[in-house]
């Protein structure tokens, strides 16, 4: 499948929404919890059993974005999103028959693993067009496409919820639920399938912006041999570990903090606070990821690392004695949490230019898998062996958090490391294939 | 223009209605989206 050039006055403005109508549909995955009540009941489901389809569906998504990234980049940003439209979709279809017929594994099948693919692949699909058609604004443009990651459990938990209050909680009613999410993501999808283009080569940019294509480019066989490639991995794994930190226990942790004071905080009250920490998520992919455009992409890292171990600090030193305080601190944090996963497209096609760089992100990915295991284990384990010792309120938490100071002082060091690609790991094009994908480039000057 | 146009080229056609549209398709449930989060998060001054 060739990838879908785009025709004369295509507008750059029409690929953001193809992406986000992608990833905002993926994004439901961090809204599987809304599930996991009804099926423990209606199945019969421990805790653990109810939460296997969401577990296999993130290692699905970073298995398949590791390797099918160079299957994204050579057949296109279209060829992807239908592949993750058709395995996203089918996975709810397989989970509504498993519903329906009381066969549980048919859910763990079809939206951990056939919906998991469809994450990994879906995940990646815009980000190296994206960054071809805003070479001007990398940061800006990848921003968009993963916030709406973030935006997509937004929109599906309480639309899960309400789906589940009017069909019912019983079996059937949940395989309903899971056939009308099948059918919408389908419909939802569809807009990216048919709306993505790759921008027209032999093209001049009228913006004035880097151009892609140019420069500095290296293969993703050849930028995963390349010490920067993992300085990155350790970067990303660290960031996104210290924030997993926050999100795994913010409800508990807020509670814990002020229960002795005379200010503490309802069950009611922590929820809210969990809200506030997904809308500091979200907030920080878009605004920090374009701050990286105009400030660079190590100095916004630096900024991620460096002032996110002094928030920790000042939590852990004196996030008791003010809620106010508290809550800026982790707001802060989550928002370099979302930072850091969306400005790591960008940072990766500073360093290994565009000609791969989905298929790089793809395997850069596998750090997140890593974090999401580290970090909810680090919080849990050590608040499970503070309270055994008979800690409570805030110094539950102390021992954590001056783990993830440490972990982000890593990170920084990691990112202090990084240092241009030697040219032995660039790709020299054969003259046809310079010829061909050289200069991608917007033709569209307006929207520059 | 970037691409050169000659006088006898159409002109490409007008994608504003497109561009509305497609941000409308995915900027519609977002606001819903977040609607339903401030509605949330305004529990922890109000809860």
């Amino acid at each position: 499948m060739s990838p879908p050039i785009a025709p004369p006055g295509w507008s750059r403005w029409l690929v953001p929404p193809a992406a986000l109508s992608v990833h905002l549909s993926i994004g439901q995955a961090y809204a599987w919890s809304v599930f996991k009540p009804p099926l423990e009941s209606a199945l019969g489901l421990s805790g653990t059993q109810s939460a296997l389809p969401f577990q296999l569906a993130i290692v699905m998504l970073g298995l398949s974005a590791a390797f099918g990234g160079t299957l994204v980049e050579r057949n296109g940003p279209r060829w992807a999103m239908t592949v993750a439209l058709v395995c996203f979709s089918s996975g709810f279809l397989i989970s509504a028959l498993g519903a329906a017929t009381e066969q549980y594994w048919l859910i763990v099948l079809g939206y951990g693993f056939v919906g998991g693919i469809g994450l990994g692949i879906g995940y990646i699909s815009p980000v190296s067009t994206l960054i071809k058609w805003f070479p001007d604004r990398p940061g800006m443009a990848t921003g968009i496409a993963i916030m709406g990651f973030g935006g997509g459990a937004l929109i599906a938990s309480p639309w899960s919820a309400q789906m589940l209050e009017s069909f019912g909680a019983d079996p059937s009613g949940i395989a309903v639920a899971f056939l009308v999410h099948g059918i919408s993501y389908a419909v939802f999808m569809t807009l990216g399938v048919l709306l993505v283009r790759v921008p027209r080569a032999t093209e001049s940019v009228a913006g004035g912006g880097p151009s892609a294509g140019q420069g500095v480019q290296v293969s993703a066989r050849s930028a995963v041999r390349t010490p920067q490639f993992w300085c990155l991995w350790v970067v990303l794994c660290m960031n996104v570990t210290a924030g997993i930190g926050i999100l795994e226990k913010a409800a508990p942790m807020i509670t814990d903090f002020f229960a002795g004071t005379s200010t503490p905080v309802s069950v009611t009250a922590a929820a809210g606070f969990v809200a506030l920490l997904s809308a500091a998520n979200m907030a920080g992919r878009i605004g920090w990821s374009s701050t990286s455009d105009l400030i660079g992409r190590k100095n916004i890292y630096r900024v991620y690392l460096g002032v996110g171990a002094l928030m920790y600090g000042l939590i852990a030193l004196v996030g008791d004695s003010s809620k106010p305080l508290f809550i800026l601190c982790a707001l802060v944090i989550l928002s370099f949490y979302g930072g850091g996963f969306a400005t790591i497209p960008a940072y990766l096609k500073d360093l290994f230019g565009t000609y791969q760089v989905g298929a790089i992100h793809g395997r850069l990915l596998t750090a997140w898998s890593t974090a999401g295991v580290l970090g909810p284990l680090i919080v849990n384990w050590i608040a499970d062996r503070q309270e055994e010792a008979g800690k409570d309120g805030s110094s539950l938490y102390t021992l954590s958090l001056f783990i993830m100071i440490g972990l982000l002082a890593v990170g920084f060091v990691a990112n202090e490391l990084v240092r241009p690609v030697h040219a032995r790991h660039h790709h020299v094009p054969a003259p046809r294939e310079a010829a061909d994908v050289a200069p991608h480039q917007p033709q569209q000057p307006e929207s520059a | 223009m970037s691409h050169p146009t000659s006088p006898s080229s159409p002109s490409p056609p007008d994608r504003r209605p497109l561009i509305a549209f497609a941000w409308l398709w995915v900027g519609a449930p977002l606001a819903y989206g977040l609607y339903e989060l401030v509605r949330k998060a305004t529990q922890l001054f109000t809860g």
